[in-house]
């Protein structure tokens, strides 16, 4: 009870900026909806990608966002950390652990709410969205996307009081991750050594999940690879946060 | 209010060297008092209070904070406590009030008590009508005064503060130290804090504890410890500086006079107590034909009680 009212109050602290203020949902969201907009035509236009452009396009878009959306969730942690207002909380008796579950929970409902925008905005200009297909596929990023955020929350605590490492590593690994999962090209079309780096990155396995699945083939072997990649990053992610919160924040 | 015994914190820099950031700290405060941590940057006077609001667990030793103890009822000692830290307790993003609402739930307020708690703190500490705004928009001094309500949410019968007035300009000093004065009137509130300015600590605390290289020195009030641990200092000067080391041999016969020094045409030297001992140097230079020009004398500050406990002053560590 006293664990549920905890989560329920820092997210209700953690969403309040957003809801006071939502133009910053798609303030946040710029990258993946200039994407949407002055790359995504290109694709459509050209024969570069294989099925209809859109469909294969918005996943990846989709991708993206998580990768900018969760992976950074831990810098606004690292930001109360450096400031006082974390070690405030923390002289409360408020639950370790909802202080790190109410946070992912916003992290949760703002990726919906972007995901689902983008979806919208993505139909006009010729997303055919196979209905169910695409609730699972949200489903399936949203398992990501809390792993992703859980594993950036482990990197801001790590990086405190300083914060260089949380820079250094998310820059470093957020490009590659985006570009060798071929979320804006295909990488069939590229050398060996590429599709190799990609077929060990677990994104690559997500975007194709979510490609066969808003296109309605639930049965592909890709949606059960990038089932298990999303569940394994959400899986390490928060056992990394619990047993780091444990080691006390 | 709190009992400690043997609080030892212990680091371990790139697991070789091994920092003893405090060493075996006993302390006992009881309930209504006011005491003061002063120590130099780096004496462990944070260290201390991190481990007494069970921020950091203790290497070894125990401790008793408003009746539970701090490594095994970590949760009852928060809900007792209140805690100011160095930094400034709002995030940058969110509205002042929701920062104090969200402190009140975080101490199991229901939403409209902790919203009527935040609107009577803010008029308390002067921040009225500023409920919806954020902290980016408030001056230095007002930050603290936010801080101070944030720390007061749960009316705790204790509250540590880590220095509450550094970086704050004189003014918003003295404000901040109204208020913290106020608390202890008002309600009996039992008050920790650190401070490394002297002046602080000698004016507003009944009890200052010194702490040095992780060790508490010194405990007591602040006129005690200048008494028995600093005395007055006589200051001469003479005539003619060639009578110097002549007037030196007669202050060092003076009845407990020590720290003998010479400075330019002056001499100086610490007593018991000057009232006493000023004329008695006067008349005894007098006698032995050393014609003095001026004499005074001067009470000593907490820093002269650093200097003669540990051979430094708090201000050269600072610099």
């Amino acid at each position: 009870m006293a664990f549920l009212r905890d989560t329920a109050t820092i997210f209700t602290r953690e969403f309040a900026p957003v809801w006071r203020d939502p133009l910053s949902l798609v303030f946040t969201m710029a990258q993946p909806l200039l994407f949407l907009y002055l790359f995504g035509p290109l694709l459509a236009e050209g024969t570069a990608t294989p099925g209809p452009a859109w469909q294969w396009f918005v996943p990846g878009i989709l991708i993206m966002m998580c990768l900018s959306g969760p992976l950074m969730a831990g810098y606004f942690l690292l930001l109360d950390l450096i400031g006082g207002s974390m070690e405030r909380l923390l002289v409360t008796p408020v639950s370790r652990t909802a202080l790190l579950v109410g946070r992912t929970l916003k992290e949760f409902v703002v990726l919906l709410a972007q995901a689902v925008l983008i979806i919208g905005l993505a139909v006009p200009l010729g997303l055919d969205p196979h209905l169910p297909g695409v609730l699972t596929g949200l489903a399936l990023l949203v398992v990501f996307g809390i792993g992703l955020g859980a594993l950036s929350f482990v990197l801001a605590i790590v990086s405190a009081p300083g914060g260089e490492l949380f820079y250094g590593v998310t820059q470093v690994v957020m490009f590659p991750l985006l570009l060798l999962s071929g979320v804006l090209l295909p990488v069939e079309n590229g050398p060996g050594w590429l599709r190799a780096a990609a077929s060990v990155n677990p994104v690559t396995y997500i975007v194709e999940a979510e490609r066969a699945l808003f296109a309605g083939r639930f049965l592909d072997t890709p949606v059960l690879y990038g089932a298990l990649a999303a569940l394994l990053t959400a899986i390490i992610g928060l056992h990394l946060g619990r047993r780091r919160i444990a080691m006390g924040v | 209010m709190i009992h400690a015994r043997g609080l030892t914190k212990t680091y371990t820099i790139k697991r070789k060297t091994t920092v003893e950031a405090v060493r075996g700290v006993d302390l006992d405060v009881e309930a209504g008092q006011l005491v003061a941590f002063l120590g130099p940057n780096g004496a462990g006077k944070s260290t201390c209070l991190r481990m007494l609001t069970g921020l950091l667990p203790p290497t070894s030793g125990t401790a008793r904070v408003a009746g539970h103890d701090v490594t095994t009822e970590r949760a009852a000692v928060r809900a007792k406590i209140g805690y100011i830290g160095q930094k400034n307790g709002a995030g940058e993003a969110f509205r002042i009030g929701d920062e104090l609402v969200t402190q009140g739930r975080c101490h199991g307020m229901p939403r409209r008590e902790a919203r009527a708690r935040a609107e009577e703190l803010l008029a308390v500490v002067g921040l009225d009508g500023l409920f919806a705004r954020k902290p980016s928009t408030l001056s230095g001094g007002q930050r603290r005064r936010l801080d101070i309500a944030l720390g007061l949410m749960n009316r705790p019968p204790l509250l540590f503060l880590d220095e509450p007035s550094t970086g704050l300009d004189p003014a918003s000093r003295a404000e901040i130290w109204s208020h913290i004065l106020r608390l202890r009137a008002d309600h009996g509130t039992t008050l920790l804090l650190t401070t490394h300015y002297l002046d602080e600590a000698d004016a507003m605390a009944e009890r200052v504890v010194v702490i040095d290289q992780g060790r508490l020195i010194a405990d007591g009030t602040a006129r005690r410890l200048k008494a028995d641990l600093a005395g007055d200092r006589l200051t001469v000067t003479l005539h003619d500086p060639a009578d110097l080391p002549r007037a030196a041999e007669l202050a060092a016969g003076l009845p407990g006079a020590d720290g003998v020094t010479v400075d330019g045409g002056a001499l100086t030297l610490r007593v018991a107590a000057a009232d006493r001992a000023l004329p008695e140097f006067v008349r005894a230079l007098d006698a032995a034909g050393v014609k003095v020009d001026t004499a005074e004398s001067s009470r000593p500050t907490l820093d002269d009680v650093f200097l003669a406990l540990t051979g430094r002053t708090i201000r050269d560590k600072d610099a």
